[in-house]
């Protein structure tokens, strides 16, 4: 009798227990991050993680999403799609509505099939893949999925920035690349704008580099000087980029570097005094914007950042994001997946910059403002510490990097 | 010529770099038998370490105290580690120093941060010593080659001319005998052994401002030494630096020559399409795999001449 008791008494316990964890879950959106949080491109994903922590207590303060805050929770991949595809289920066995990945495209092809299938045996669990930086044009064209959202530019339109911004008189370019999907995307569409663009501009050499393997590109700065290239035109990200950089500046070629990733955490340490006014960045953002443009709010928004971390703010598109899911999940009315996906389509966000962006329903591709910086002495935010910063030296709008696309969308049936 | 020239030097540098890791973990191969996974992550500590302490009292100092402070971890690994492991055999001392080389990085993670950090070349030697062709030869570099000249000079004197190298010698071939004639073994083992980080850290303090000093740099230097140690032979300096100047060379004219086995096979009168079998690998270019070409060598000397370059034993 006694025993019988304790049982029972025990078993309310459990369940209490059990129910009020249910409702803290409850309580928050929760947000699957996965990227290389170790191994060689730990840098990267580590960098991420910390904006995007800033990011959500900032979007968290604003309310969140209808009066529950956002939270994140990180699975390390080690640039591995295998280890993504392990995130991804953690994802779905704990029903997180999102998971957000951002360096690789290989990882995110797999994370697009990954999540593909699993929506379409799992009506009822349903996943969105918001993807915060992997640029395969391939994955808003070919494999273009209704559950999956793109918001940073694809490879294809950055190129097009990086074309446009090359000087009249840059008429020979050197083009070295990652040995990979984004690399190899990167070399195909750079050189299918400067046919389009620039056809007086000739590419003297055309280079694919294993991926995170090499540890002296002197070899390949020799190789460069000898085309005569003037520029430098590379996709190449973490180490590959930072190395690259070095050497040149060690070599001192005189050539200008084009670059998508120089101004990421790491590299401006890496590029050091060396790199003054030849290195260029295409990028979302830099922390120089907002003081030229004189957007108060910005700029106090990324000098907490800096007062907070070691390294610099670059991860203005983690802030759209956020916003994106603030309004879509309100615009949805509830955190189910499928409602979200159709909100967010056509969606139009101000961005923090005061710029327009618009999600696109067609292939779920964001297009928004683009910048080109320039690395060197005499801006107001200096990048890590070097003295140097980013100068933009370019804005482009969103209107004139709306290219055309591909996709053909399959949409759930109404259910 | 011009880029031969260049390419030349740089493959000189990166293969004495190479030599200097390289030569601390053939010592301690051939002597102890270890295959020692941590000796790439002392490489990485000595290079933490000397930004550090340059940060504090300047690069001079720090290329001094930062391989001393590498060799005092290194005789405390033996003595307290590593000798204990020593008595389970072989596999156990792989997995040790394989957790221990997992460990030193998750540590350096934690003390210094994910992101490279700007541990930079003195600015003394923080201008190019000559132009060649057009290219800036960095007087950095000069001092590199300088500095692992020296090195091999002083370790090839000090086994062969010195009371201490002839035990040490000894030891290596016979210990049981060594042992016999009333020599400290184990103490000539902590020695080799604090001896060898020591140079992986000396060499990690003049690479670490010659690459980039990050958590992931002893991850990417270690497959390589070991390709060294393996080509080079067991126990033979003199192999161990003929292949490291090898493998500098390999990689550095591997990005050079532009070349594919389609572009091979067309000297003989044999055109590679589209439709030919197998396409794709014959058109890949030689820089494309060129990282890769020290592996193949390692797999072709242990099927052919499984005792390295020089080697004086089998293993």
């Amino acid at each position: 009798m006694l025993q019988g008791k304790w049982l029972t008494s025990l078993f309310g316990m459990m369940l209490a227990i059990a129910c009020g964890g249910h409702a803290w879950a409850q309580g928050t959106i929760k947000v699957a991050y996965t990227d290389p949080l170790s191994g060689p491109f730990a840098q990267v994903g580590d960098a991420n993680l910390k904006q995007m922590q800033y990011i959500i207590d900032y979007i968290n303060s604003k309310g969140g999403a209808l009066g529950k805050k956002f939270e994140l929770v990180p699975f390390d991949n080690k640039s591995q799609p295998s280890d993504a595809l392990i995130a991804l289920k953690s994802a779905t066995d704990q029903n997180m509505p999102f998971i957000m990945q951002c360096s690789g495209s290989n990882i995110a092809s797999a994370l697009i099939d990954g999540v593909n299938k699993h929506n379409d045996r799992n009506p009822d669990n349903r996943i969105i893949y918001l993807n915060c930086g992997a640029v395969a044009p391939e994955l808003t064209n070919e494999q273009c999925s209704f559950w999956h959202f793109r918001f940073d530019l694809h490879a294809g339109m950055k190129a097009e920035v990086m074309v446009r911004a090359l000087p009249k008189e840059t008429t020979k370019v050197y083009l070295i690349n990652q040995d990979y999907l984004f690399g190899q995307s990167v070399q195909r569409e750079v050189k299918n704008y400067l046919t389009k663009l620039r056809p007086d501009v000739q590419v003297v050499g055309d280079e694919l580099i294993p991926l995170g393997k090499i540890k002296d590109f002197s070899p390949y700065l020799t190789k460069i000087k000898a085309s005569g290239a003037q520029a430098l035109l590379t996709g190449n990200w973490g180490p590959d980029m930072n190395l690259l950089i070095k050497a040149g500046v060690d070599a001192g070629a005189d050539l200008r570097y084009y670059t998508f990733y120089a101004h990421l955490a790491g590299g401006p340490t890496a590029i050091g005094t060396g790199g003054d006014n030849r290195v260029l960045a295409v990028m979302s953002f830099g922390e120089n914007v907002a003081p030229e443009t004189g957007n108060k709010e910005a700029e106090d928004f990324t000098k907490g950042f800096r007062e907070k971390h070691k390294f610099d703010f670059s991860a203005a598109t983690f802030r759209t994001i956020f916003e994106y899911l603030q309004a879509a999940v309100n615009k949805a009315g509830s955190v189910d997946p499928t409602k979200i996906a159709t909100a967010m389509e056509d969606l139009q966000v101000k961005d923090f910059l005061g710029f327009d962006t618009k999600m696109r329903k067609e292939d779920h591709q964001i297009i928004s403002e683009y910048f080109v910086g320039t690395f060197k002495k005499g801006v107001k935010y200096d990048a890590e510490g070097t003295g140097l910063g980013w100068a933009t030296s370019a804005t482009i709008l969103a209107k004139d990097i709306d290219q055309p696309n591909t996709c053909k969308m399959k949409r759930p049936s109404a259910s | 010529m011009e880029v031969f020239v260049v390419s030349l030097l740089n493959g000189l540098v990166y293969g004495m770099l190479l030599f200097m890791l390289a030569s601390g973990l053939t010592l301690i191969l051939s002597m102890m038998g270890v295959l020692n996974f941590a000796h790439a992550s002392a490489y990485m500590l000595g290079a933490y370490f000397a930004y550090t302490i340059s940060t504090y009292i300047g690069f001079w100092p720090a290329l001094i105290i930062a391989p001393l402070l590498c060799g005092l971890i290194g005789a405390a690994i033996e003595m307290w580690g590593l000798r204990r492991v020593h008595r389970n055999g072989h596999i156990a001392e792989l997995l040790f120093t394989f957790g221990l080389a997992l460990i030193i990085e998750k540590v350096v993670q934690m003390s210094w941060g994910l992101l490279p950090v700007p541990y930079r070349v003195p600015e003394l030697l923080d201008f190019p010593l000559f132009k060649i062709y057009g290219t800036q030869f960095p007087a950095y570099r000069a001092f590199m080659l300088a500095i692992s000249a020296v090195m091999f000079g002083a370790i090839w004197l000090g086994l062969t001319r010195t009371r201490v190298g002839l035990v040490i010698q000894a030891a290596l071939t016979h210990p049981d005998m060594a042992s016999a004639l009333g020599h400290n073994v184990p103490r000539i083992f902590t020695l080799v052994f604090a001896a060898g980080t020591a140079l992986a850290g000396l060499a990690g303090v003049i690479g670490g401002n010659y690459q980039v000093t990050e958590p992931a740099m002893a991850f990417t230097m270690g497959p390589i030494v070991f390709v060294v140690v393996v080509f080079g032979g067991l126990g033979s300096l003199t192999g161990c630096f003929i292949a490291s100047i090898l493998m500098g060379l390999i990689q550095t004219f591997a990005v050079v020559f532009d070349v594919s086995l389609a572009d091979l096979l067309a000297k003989f009168g044999f055109t590679v399409t589209s439709s030919t079998p197998f396409a794709e690998v014959l058109n890949v270019t030689l820089p494309r795999v060129g990282a890769l070409l020290p592996f193949l060598l390692l797999v072709l000397i242990l099927v052919f001449r499984p005792r390295g370059l020089m080697g004086t034993r089998d293993t």
